[in-house]
């Protein structure tokens, strides 16, 4: 088939993607948005197996197909809590498949640059493009095939602990080995290094020791930080997959891969960005990892946590008009959001107004407590962003904090010297009661000691989210 | 140790300190307890009562002081009480201790530890027994009563077949603890209740209670009613000016006045004029509540009901909780049993004077015969200061000065950032060839519509969102797919597993963002 039309496919398909991601602005048009989306890439895979360049149809179709059906498989029996862990891995793929891509294009420009230059008139496919090149343009070849891998391989290391750490099988503190960021600045600078002799020599060697090195950055850089962080990074590696799919892309010559990749790239970084800001940290500070550097002693705080029982619950929520849910990582852990759910049916039906507040950073993915609680079947024009809400506390009577802590944490506003001082919060305190359900006394994630569990208003509703709301739906009806 | 409480010997005191139901309660705590016969009287409390919850009755006040250890009452006690003390005895009442040098001295002298209930400080922890508040809440209430009492009309408007009844109007000078309770009352009862108190936070408590609150004119550094433990303090003569003359103004339109204006520790002082009671109309009523301490009113005769030539009331009570004896006495006898309750720590019937703890080191007057008044400053602050606020009103040529400014500063940021992407764009394109260029003009184009496609993005569909890009970024696969044909078995195996890799996210990508989407419903 003509270069042409898969190049007039490859338009169609970038016009598709961007409508695909623009249609994400509100919940309706998403449903439409995403047939869009895979329209784009099933014209674009179309296009690409009968265009020019490539071989081996049928294998390519197996291939997909059978990626397809393990695929298909794991998204219809993924938890919606484990939503996490799997973005995380599927963006190790993407890094790993970087790699490959990158190491072939290797391959082939080496193989082509022994041949004689009579001999290369008669080559096929990808090695016929790279037969066309000058010598700047070879040059520039090796520098973005170079940068695709090492993003690709950062992005698969990265991915993987991200995923570790989410589904809990490695530790989800921020540790680091002895030496810290100065290792991980040693192995940038050794895949620096690896670069200019990989521009001036074009050899192997080089660029495996550059995928090594960057698997190394990638599995330090995520073991250093820590859970509380984990939706910046999962939205940073998103970003990285979609840069490495654009290096990759300039190294191919594929605009459509460029496009796509600049695409996924920018959205993944506007997401860490809103994230950052949402917990009042640069991304720098993020990525160094940990929390700390603080310049003096925090407050002391004053009282003491006054525990609750189910039927105290119950009664307030019976007396009250209006109530609101504040969700956080402990409901997803505890597997709470169909009860949550359910108290939000009962209490409603009973005429009260019951709305959800999400902080951005809630959860460990950026929108996850959204998609809990969609999962549950919580209407979503009752799920309100922190500034949508957070004027309507003093009006609430009744505010239940499920399994959230430092968002919702006073000493952010109050006290300077607090690790989280300025980071925008959830101002549940100016409620008439609050209630806390939590597993126990302690600190939590950040092990920052939260004011608000000792505050006048303040009542905690101790024990596992799920058992304590079971028992609470009996008191409920 | 015993607890006794005799009964009242000053003229018209209708109060006790002891009620049936605080002798249980004291008695729980370790101690035996007291009654003179007949203390309760006046406010229907029973000798037989107290009996029936196991109190001892005694016949003379003389036998009681012999008895008990600790006196409870509720008017200071009067020379021939004073001289029926002996050491060590501890006496818990009102002594206005501010006041009454001589009442301190005699009891230094006689050995007793005297608890005035007035000094009570004005912190959370001490307001259970802050018998100034519970007092005052009686007296603002019985105030309205009064006055409605001697008022010719209705508090609250009505249209009758009889013709059209015009609401009350009433108007509250001072809201503290009684003028609040006065401002309830009153609004409670129908009528347009008017309040007005020199701390303009009150405002807020003021609005709550559905009343209105009267804004003066005058710019001023507003008191901070913190720094005074929550009391009003002395406003300075052009304040008071102000005040009068907006006072001057309403006095022809209201029909009730009620002043519970006072300053700790000085005279009342005079708001309501000679010349304000003369423009108010007949049949109007003034309830002067600070009459105790010469009255708001000029006008005010203490503890007498007297009609000007025009025909306006002033009523110059001073007994207002002892008109309403029996609340008094079981608000009064719940404040002294809080007070013993925190003498007597360990519940062993044993009290202890703890000089350490901030409220009853302010309570106390005289103990191991010395007098400690007046109390040192409190280790606690009565009430978190109030943080100054700054609430300014931009005018409409500043705002609009504001957004032109913001906007320059906003075209001179996407200038800057454009001609410095544009000067790298350049940079780049001198040196590197034309094929390059042509990928790095659709990468850069690529990146600008991200950046304008994805703020728009709900925040409830993040998640949604990374599972798509997840999947639209295997066009890695187009990669893969272009290699798989050319090349050795190594580039074909790398190839093929990468499609393999790819395949699993495009398929898995975009079915879970599916599965996602299609749960977000509306209600």
């Amino acid at each position: 088939m003509e270069f042409g039309f898969t190049t007039a496919a490859y338009v169609v398909a970038a016009v598709l993607f961007i409508l695909s991601l623009g249609g994400l602005s509100g919940q309706e048009s998403a449903k439409r948005a995403v047939w869009y989306g895979i329209v784009g890439m099933a014209l674009a895979v179309f296009a690409t197996l009968i265009g020019p360049g490539s071989g081996l149809w049928l294998l390519s179709v197996l291939l997909i197909a059978g990626g397809g059906v393990i695929g298909y498989y794991v998204a219809q029996r993924v938890q919606m809590t484990e939503m996490p862990q799997l973005v995380a891995a599927m963006h190790s793929l993407v890094g790993l498949a970087a790699v490959f891509v990158g190491y072939n294009a290797h391959i082939e420009l080496g193989r082509v640059l022994a041949m004689p230059f009579a001999d290369r008139a008669g080559l096929e496919g990808f090695a016929a493009i790279l037969a066309h090149k000058s010598a700047v343009e070879v040059n520039i070849l090796r520098v973005e095939l170079f940068l695709g891998v090492f993003i690709g391989a950062v992005t698969f290391t990265g991915s993987v602990i991200a995923f570790g750490k989410l589904a809990g099988k490695v530790t989800s503190k921020a540790e680091k080995l002895p030496g810290g960021h100065l290792l991980n600045a040693g192995a940038a600078a050794l895949s620096l290094l690896c670069l200019i002799w990989y521009f001036n020599t074009g050899g192997f060697f080089p660029l495996f020791l550059m995928t090594l090195a960057a698997f190394f950055i990638g599995y330090h850089l995520i073991m250093g930080i820590g859970g509380a962080d984990m939706p910046v990074v999962v939205s940073m590696l998103n970003s990285y997959s979609g840069w490495a799919a654009a290096a990759i892309g300039f190294s191919l010559g594929n605009d459509l891969l460029i496009v796509v990749g600049a695409l996924v790239g920018s959205s993944g970084a506007i997401l860490s960005y809103i994230m950052c800001k949402a917990m009042n940290r640069s991304f720098i500070s993020v990525i160094l990892g940990g929390f700390g550097n603080t310049t003096g002693p925090a407050m002391e705080v004053e009282g003491e946590q006054i525990a609750i029982e189910a039927d105290g619950v119950a009664a307030a929520l019976d007396e009250a008009d209006s109530v609101v849910i504040v969700p956080g990582y402990g409901m997803a852990v505890a597997q709470a959001q169909q009860n949550v759910a359910e108290l939000t049916r009962r209490l409603r039906a009973k005429g009260k107004t019951v709305r959800f507040a999400i902080h951005p950073v809630a959860g460990r993915l950026p929108g996850h407590m959204n998609v809990l609680l969609a999962e549950a079947k919580v209407p979503y024009d009752i799920v309100l962003e922190m500034d949508e809400i957070n004027e309507d506390f003093p009006d609430t009577d009744v505010v239940i904090v499920i399994g959230s802590n430092d968002i919702v944490n006073p000493a952010a506003q109050d006290d300077p010297n607090s690790p989280i001082a300025g980071m925008p919060v959830l101002e549940v305190w100016k409620a008439k009661q609050v209630f806390v359900s939590k597993r126990g006394q302690g600190t939590g994630y950040s092990g920052i000691e939260n004011p608000l569990f000792f505050k006048d208003n303040t009542r905690m509703f101790y024990g596992d989210a799920k058992a304590s709301l079971d028992t609470l739906l009996t008191k409920v009806d | 140790m015993k607890i006794g409480a005799p009964k009242e010997i000053f003229e018209g005191e209708n109060r006790v300190a002891l009620t049936p139901q605080s002798a249980v309660q004291l008695q729980k705590l370790g101690y035996e307890v007291v009654v003179e016969s007949g203390a309760g009287k006046a406010a229907r409390f029973e000798d037989s009562d107290y009996k029936d919850v196991g109190v001892e009755v005694v016949k003379t006040a003389a036998q009681l002081w012999k008895t008990a250890d600790i006196i409870i009452k509720v008017r200071p006690p009067e020379k021939l009480e004073v001289g029926r003390f002996r050491k060590g005895q501890i006496l818990i009442s009102f002594i206005n201790a501010a006041t009454d040098e001589a009442l301190l001295e005699a009891l230094r002298a006689k050995g007793v530890t005297a608890i005035a209930m007035e000094m009570v400080p004005r912190i959370s922890r001490a307001q259970k027994m802050d018998a100034l508040s519970s007092m005052a809440n009686i007296a603002g209430y019985r105030a309205v009563i009064e006055a409605g009492n001697n008022f010719g009309r209705f508090f609250t408007g009505q249209i009758t077949a009889a013709g059209k009844v015009p609401p009350a109007k009433v108007l509250v000078v001072g809201a503290g603890v009684a003028g609040l309770a006065a401002t309830g009352a009153s609004v409670s009862l129908g009528a347009i209740t008017y309040a007005f108190d020199v701390r303009p936070e009150v405002a807020e408590q003021i609005e709550s209670m559905g009343a209105e609150f009267v804004y003066l004119d005058f710019e001023e550094s507003s008191q901070d009613s913190a720094a005074t433990g929550g009391y009003a303090a002395p406003s300075s003569p052009e304040f008071r000016e102000k005040q009068l003359e907006k006072f001057r103004e309403l006095a022809p339109d209201v029909d009730i006045v009620i002043t519970t204006a006072l300053i700790p520790g000085r005279d009342a002082p005079k708001l309501w004029t000679e010349d304000m009671v003369k423009a108010m109309k007949p049949g109007s009523v003034v309830v002067d509540l600070a009459a105790e301490r010469g009255g708001n009113c000029d006008l005010t005769v203490p503890d007498e009901k007297i009609e000007t030539k025009n025909g306006v009331t002033i009523i110059g009570y001073t007994d207002f909780p002892s008109r309403m004896a029996t609340q008094a006495s079981t608000l009064y006898a719940t404040n002294i049993r809080h007070m013993i309750d925190d003498l007597t720590p360990e519940k062993d019937g044993k009290p202890n004077v703890n000089m350490e703890d901030d409220v009853i080191r302010s309570a106390t007057v005289t103990h191991a015969g010395e007098v400690t008044f007046p109390p040192p400053p409190l280790k606690v602050q009565a009430i978190a200061a109030a943080k100054p606020k700054k609430v300014v009103e931009l005018t409409a040529d500043e705002k609009r000065a504001n957004e032109i400014a913001a906007f320059k500063k906003q075209t001179i940021n996407q200038v800057s950032l454009i001609a410095i992407g544009a000067a790298l764009l350049l940079g780049v394109g001198l040196v590197a060839p034309a094929s390059f260029m042509q990928h790095f003009i659709v990468f850069v184009l690529a990146v600008f519509v991200g950046f304008q496609v994805i703020w728009n993005v709900s925040h409830s569909l993040h998640t949604p969102l990374m599972a798509v890009t997840n999947a639209i970024s295997s066009i890695i696969i187009l990669g893969a797919l272009m290699q798989i044909g050319s090349g050795s078995f190594l580039v074909i195996l790398l190839a093929a597993l990468s499609v393999f890799m790819a395949g699993i996210n495009i398929f898995g990508g975009f079915m879970v963002t599916r599965r996602m989407l299609a749960m977000f419903q509306k209600s």
